[in-house]
């Protein structure tokens, strides 16, 4: 079965990229769209009826080198079930989306195919990302990282004849590569270390190489700090953290589906998959793991406040990917690996319905994508407009306070938040300033789009229309799964320390402390060391004891990768401790949420006018915002401009000053091109070109006489 | 003399024979006036290599590990020899198919040409079998003799013909500096043979000075063949002046046969000198992708690019001689049979973009392809991203495996740098893709600042994709995706061969 | 070791010394007779044009100095070979006529081409 939803993409891919002129567009387009529904029935199957125990399934022998050898293999685990829930279902709703959305596109003329090619290029993506996340190795999940990257690389610039949306390509292609050097490094290191890739061997050393240390550059370090550091730059280019994160919002110039697909619900969620796929290693990893909590805090709240003042809505909701992108890390940094996931599931849902809800309406507004330019749209677009305030509502994290009613951010939001205040106050607050810059941007775009006065051009807004039903049941699928996916899920992602547990197939051991609200959860079944439990729960003594005598479980094989889709060390109670924070840090993400809410109405439906005279007021502020932190110009000093004279001096210096310099060079030193072929007429060249291999000859000489003979 | 041992050593160096003979016949063709005279010569020569192959394959030692060597020690026959050969008689295939409709653009068919890529190709058999250093330097004579008249073949082409008396100087240049190390290892070690170098330099002394001398001269030789820095200078003018097809075949099969070369000299009887040249090696391989690299950044030449791209290729290679190791050596084979795909796939595609060569080759020949020609372009991207090595295809193979070997042989640092200098040459692959697909076709071809021609230019005359073409494309283009799908099973190949001992 | 080089060395000495002879020995007893025809480089009926070292000169003499060169090769390795031929029996001959057959089939190409005809 595993087997069928990894490869029912595939299929579809290859028959509608290369069969389509067979079997026609129509037809390769539902093609796909079916494959891949069938591909999220099988996996809502899996998911549901998952066996605890982590299975292997090898399709076959793939990579011999050595004692390098590589099977490739699906790892069915709670994880990965996840993964393919969010992956396919997501995937098979835009699938279903673009038939309405690319059915007529101005970029292309009438006659040119694109359709098929397009449905081809979004269902090969869902296979690279099926085979991220069903790997069983770290060079299976490389195939499938450069994967993702290749496809979307190809759906970002699927508008060839925009410049802008091939720079764009280019840009995200060239800054995920800088990432996946280190991921490439991490792998390697991994390699060199483990002497083995398969992710089985590397958690069961995971505890060796934590009191490995090895040296690097110009210093020593501690093995798994720096391994995950490694990883960690990789999934922070794939996942658009702070220094990596410029590629994202240009890649915007998507189609739009795409920027659902690939840029909020699956692909950029890569990077926090690794980072929880690797928790075994992670938790031998303090120091990286703070560095992946202040990075990801940082992020979170850089990318909410570039939001604020952005005015393309794709724009908009590409910070708020970013950021909400951070707020995984942190939690993912912090230990709370359900948590992390538990967003990444409802990010999924409520991102992917505001993507595909703002698709809507620039379909509707023939591709204005200018919020300026909008405004009284919600009776225009009335199902549009109830599933983007729903999306809202959900990432906004609407819910009542201490109780289990709320959308789906409210439940996963706050349980990050409460995990960033164990583990760091920075954390803490910068996530709770930045879910207030949240509500703050998500209801400005509300308020900017659907209510007020129509602006910008008459005659489309006249024209704005509901979109095709095509468009709008993926709309009405994913407004379900935004509201209803945090209250499902709650217990077994984050709520309940027990539940999650066994959802996650981790061996029972200890979990002597509290649940949630001060009910106390159920019994203990032994720990690692008895000491840490005591620290941690000083209030619950009998319990204690119950620990005491059953410590003895899991001290057994040290050579033995731990059990189960996530590992968390036995010190680690930020889980447990999250659920006892006091009842003002609970209540923190609410107020925020009601102060943004609060401002955004004030700023934008009761007076206007003040937008613009706090920009004035403020204007090193807004500019500062409006141009994201001048990021890019900051990389293009340091680092394009570089790479580019680097080039070029070594080829005019010593392609020319040096070679064709000599003898012509010195008369016609003008135009390079000109000069060199003018030169070429010359003999005088092949003097230089034969002293360039006498000098070479003459260092080689000395080189060995010097290094060969000491040795 | 024995008359069993001469029918051996005939047999074994049939192929060899069989190649020559084809020559001689495709000579003699070439002599009789017939309008289909290029159509009889492509059969023939591809016939010959055929049949050639067909005998290798059949003299192919079973188990591999056995090494039959004759003419007294000269020739040999084994599994490294037969890999080495049918990857030259891919490349020489491939050159041939895609040559036809290059000749007949620049009105430059002559039966010649096919006697010399066969001359050439039988000239590379005998680098790859000699078991001699002086049997080695006949054939990279022969090979080198031959591919000098080829580079200057469009004879009223001034690029052309200065290419070739360039090569010529600069070539035999360096292999008077080859001859010179062959005969001062004659005099340390009184013998020729590579087997028995192997035992006669075990106990070299490493500071004796004579020693050092033949073996940088040696290196040397062999390092210009291939064109690592600093002797390198010869191959952007070469490549940018001969004919596209003989570009082709000197950037694939003459880079191969000197591979070979170098493999079964340095790793096989020079081994014993390693400390001495290993270094001097790393430092050259570093500074041979560093410079490729980077100098192809600002080219705006189709072939000067390649040719900057052959010379990072070739930094990437030297890597694993220097990983010392079997399984460094199995990379570099698989390496160079991948890269045969590749590079000569995109070579074929330029030559279907040449329009004559007055007009050089401008990058902007790629510019809209995507738009005229989607089917070449996404070839084209495949051939670009597996240069680029990027995985789903075999250009990622290709480095990977090197990069195992070398970091399994404790070059970490190597491997690093490594990484990074091919995320740099990626770039300038990516912005060929990216002229692919962005950019509209240019009514006007050798200047890259032509003002675009609004979104949709149709200026690209319609692309006959003749037959012979269409085969090397569809040979190139499933080499490429096939080895990044089931890589395990080529290396399985470059393994068997890299096993065969090298008579060690 | 330069002991092993004597024959070398009585080689040269005899070779040169002979030269030497030689030429002495016509200088002595020839009539000299120079008049303009005969000063002229090349006596063999052609006439010069330009200057040889400015690089004007007539490709056929390069052409027809290859093709002797490859016939003094042939008749260089046939020496040697007529000597031992009776040792080496029928592998002997088998291996001259495959050397005699390349070079014809080189002999020939240049002919039909036309390297062989002298054009004024």
């Amino acid at each position: 079965m595993e087997t069928i939803i990894l490869f029912a993409p595939l299929v579809g891919a290859i028959l509608a990229g290369f069969g389509w002129k067979v079997i026609g567009e129509k037809p390769a387009q539902y093609l796909t769209v079916g494959l891949l529904f069938l591909a999220a029935l099988l996996s809502w199957i899996v998911f549901i009826w998952l066996e605890p125990e982590t299975r292997t399934i090898t399709l076959f022998r793939w990579i011999e080198s050595g004692s390098l050898s590589i099977d490739w293999a699906i790892r069915m685990d709670r994880l990965t079930a996840t993964m393919l829930v969010v992956v396919t279902t997501v995937s098979s709703l835009v699938h279903l989306y673009s038939i309405g959305y690319m059915a007529h596109d101005e970029n292309f003329s009438d006659n040119e195919p694109y359709r098929a090619r397009f449905f081809a290029y979004l269902s090969f993506f869902t296979f690279t990302m099926l085979m991220l996340v069903t790997s069983d190795n770290l060079v299976q999940m490389f195939f499938g990282w450069e994967g993702v990257g290749v496809a979307s690389y190809l759906l970002i610039g699927f508008y060839f004849k925009k410049p802008s949306a091939n720079a764009a390509a280019m840009k995200a292609f060239i800054v995920n590569r800088v990432g996946d050097f280190g991921f490439a490094l991490g792998i390697f290191g991994l390699f060199y270390m483990v002497d083995s890739i398969r992710l089985e061997d590397v958690f069961a050393a995971a505890p060796k190489l934590a009191e490995t240390q090895i040296s690097f550059l110009w210093a020593e370090w501690n093995a798994a700090n720096l391994l995950m550091m490694l990883l960690f730059i990789g999934a922070m280019g794939k996942s658009a953290q702070l220094f990596l994160h410029t590629w994202l919002p240009d890649a915007m110039e998507g189609p739009t589906p795409v920027s659902a697909l690939i840029h909020a619900a699956t692909m950029v969620t890569a990077g926090v998959f690794l980072v929880a796929r690797m928790s075994p290693l992670m938790e031998y990893a303090p120091y990286a793991k703070d560095f992946i909590v202040i990075v990801g805090a940082t992020t979170a709240l850089f990318a909410a406040s570039v939001g604020l003042v952005q005015n393309d809505i794709k724009r908009v909701i590409a910070y708020s990917t970013c950021s909400q992108l951070g707020y995984m890390f942190v939690a993912a940094g912090a230990g709370v690996y359900g948590a992390a996931m538990f967003h990444l599931l409802t990010h999924a849902f409520f991102k992917a319905l505001l993507f595909l809800g703002a698709g809507s309406v620039i379909h509707a507004m023939h591709h204005e994508q200018d919020m300026r330019n909008y405004g009284g749209l919600r009776k225009k677009i009335p199902l549009t407009f109830a599933a983007m305030v729903i999306g809202t509502l959900a990432i906004t994290g609407v819910g009542i306070p201490f109780t289990y009613i709320g959308f789906a951010g409210f439940f996963s939001k706050d349980a990050i938040i409460e995990s960033a205040y164990v583990v760091s106050d920075y954390a803490f607050w910068m996530l709770v300033i930045a879910a207030l810059f949240t509500s703050f941007y998500s209801w400005r775009l509300i308020f900017m789009t659907f209510f007020g006065e129509a602006r910008g051009d008459k005659h489309t807004h006249d024209h704005a229309h509901e979109s095709p039903m095509s468009m709008l049941v993926p709309l009405g699928v994913l407004s379900l799964g935004a509201i209803f996916s945090g209250f499902i899920f709650y217990s077994s992602f984050f709520g309940d320390v027990e539940k999650s547990r066994e959802f996650f197939g981790m061996p029972e051991h200890i979990a002597a402390v509290e649940g949630e609200g001060g009910e106390t959860a159920g019994s203990s079944h032994g720990g690692e060391a008895e000491a840490e439990v005591a620290d941690t729960s000083e209030h619950n003594a009998e319990e204690t004891v119950v620990a005491m005598s059953e410590h003895n479980v899991a001290m057994a094989g040290g050579a033995v990768a731990p059990q189960g889709a996530i590992y968390m060390r036995a010190d680690n109670m930020v889980l447990e401790e999250a659920h006892e924070v006091a009842d003002w840090v609970k209540l923190s993400p609410f107020i925020a949420m009601l102060l943004g809410l609060g401002t955004a109405y004030m700023f934008y439906m009761r007076r206007p006018d003040w937008p613009r005279r706090l920009a004035e007021a403020q204007k090193p502020l807004y500019l500062f915002l409006l141009n994201k932190w001048y990021f890019d110009e900051i990389f293009d000093v340091i680092f394009v401009r570089p790479a580019m004279a680097l080039g070029r001096f070594l080829w005019k210096q010593g392609d020319e000053k040096t070679i064709d310099g000599g003898l012509n060079g010195l008369a016609m030193g003008v135009v390079p091109y000109l000069t060199r072929m003018a030169g070429r007429a010359q003999s005088g060249y092949l003097f230089h070109y034969a002293f360039a291999m006498v000098l070479g000859i003459a260092i080689l000489i000395t080189w060995m006489s010097i290094g060969g003979g000491v040795e | 003399m024995d008359t069993d041992l001469i029918a051996a050593s005939v047999r074994a160096s049939s192929p060899e024979i069989i190649v020559i003979i084809g020559a001689c016949a495709a000579l003699m063709l070439s002599l009789w006036p017939h309008q289909d005279q290029q159509k009889y010569l492509t059969w023939l020569s591809l016939i010959t290599i055929l049949l050639a192959s067909a005998q290798t394959l059949q003299l192919s030692p079973r188990p591999v590990n056995i090494v039959e060597t004759t003419y007294s020690g000269m020739f040999v026959v084994d599994a490294f020899a037969t890999y080495f050969k049918m990857l030259l008689y891919l490349g020489t295939a491939l050159t041939i198919l895609m040559s036809g409709k290059f000749l007949q653009t620049e009105e430059a068919v002559k039966g010649e040409y096919y006697v010399l890529l066969l001359f050439a190709l039988a000239g590379t058999m005998i680098m790859v079998s000699g078991a001699d250093l002086l049997i080695i330097y006949i054939g990279l004579e022969l090979q080198a003799l031959s591919i000098y008249v080829l580079t200057g073949f469009l004879k009223t082409r001034g690029r052309s013909v200065e290419a070739a008396l360039k090569y010529v100087i600069l070539g035999a240049f360096s292999s008077g500096i080859l001859l010179y190390g062959l005969s001062l290892i004659y005099g340390l070690t009184g013998s020729t043979q590579l087997g028995v170098l192997n035992s006669a330099l075990a106990t070299a002394d490493l500071s004796e000075p004579m020693l050092i001398l033949a073996t940088v001269f040696l290196l040397v030789g062999l390092l210009f063949k291939i064109g690592a820095v600093p002797f390198h200078m010869w191959v952007p003018d070469i490549y940018e002046g001969a004919p596209t097809p003989i570009t082709a075949y000197l950037s694939v099969a003459s880079k191969t046969a000197a591979f070979a070369v170098l493999l079964r000299v340095f790793m096989g009887s020079l081994i014993g000198l390693e400390p001495l040249w290993s270094s001097g090696l790393a430092a050259i391989a570093v500074a041979t992708m560093a410079l490729g690299s980077l100098v192809a950044l600002v080219q705006d030449n189709i072939k000067r690019l390649l040719a900057y791209s052959s010379i990072s290729h070739v930094g990437f290679l030297l890597l694993g001689i220097i990983a010392g190791t079997t399984s460094g050596m199995s990379a570099i084979l698989l390496y160079l049979l991948i890269y045969t795909f590749m590079t000569l796939g995109l070579f074929a595609i330029v030559i279907l973009l040449h329009r004559d060569v007055r007009a050089g080759e401008p990058l902007t020949l790629f510019s809209g392809l995507a738009q005229s020609h989607a089917g070449l372009a996404f070839m084209a991207m495949i051939f670009l991203f597996s240069l680029a090595g990027i995985p789903p295809t075999g250009g990622f193979f290709a480095k990977f495996y090197v990069l195992v070997a070398l970091i399994d042989a404790g070059h970490v640092t190597l491997a690093v740098i490594a990484v990074l200098l091919s995320a740099v040459a990626a770039w300038f692959y990516l912005r060929l893709i990216m002229l692919i697909y962005i950019q509209p076709a240019e009514p006007t071809t050798g200047s890259t600042a032509a003002p675009a021609t609004g979104p949709t230019g149709h200026a690209r005359a319609a692309i006959l994709l003749s037959a012979p073409m269409r085969l090397v494309l569809l040979f190139s283009f499933s080499g490429t995706v096939l080895s990044g799908i089931f890589p395990a099973w080529f290396l399985a190949m470059a393994r068997q061969a890299s096993l065969s001992g090298l008579g060690n | 070791m330069p002991v092993d080089f004597l024959p070398v060395f009585l080689m040269v000495a005899v070779v040169s010394g002979l030269a030497l002879f030689i030429f002495t020995l016509s200088a002595l007893i020839r009539t000299d007779n120079p008049y303009p025809e005969k000063n002229r480089p090349y006596e063999c009926g052609v006439d010069h044009v330009g200057e040889a070292s400015a690089g004007l000169f007539k490709v056929q003499y390069f052409v027809i100095a290859i093709l002797f060169v490859v016939f003094d090769v042939e008749t260089m390795f046939l020496f040697p070979w007529a000597v031992v031929l009776k040792d080496m029996g029928l592998f002997g001959y088998i291996e001259m006529f495959v050397f005699i057959v390349l070079l014809l089939v080189g002999f020939i190409y240049a002919w039909v081409k036309g390297a062989l005809e002298w054009e004024f």
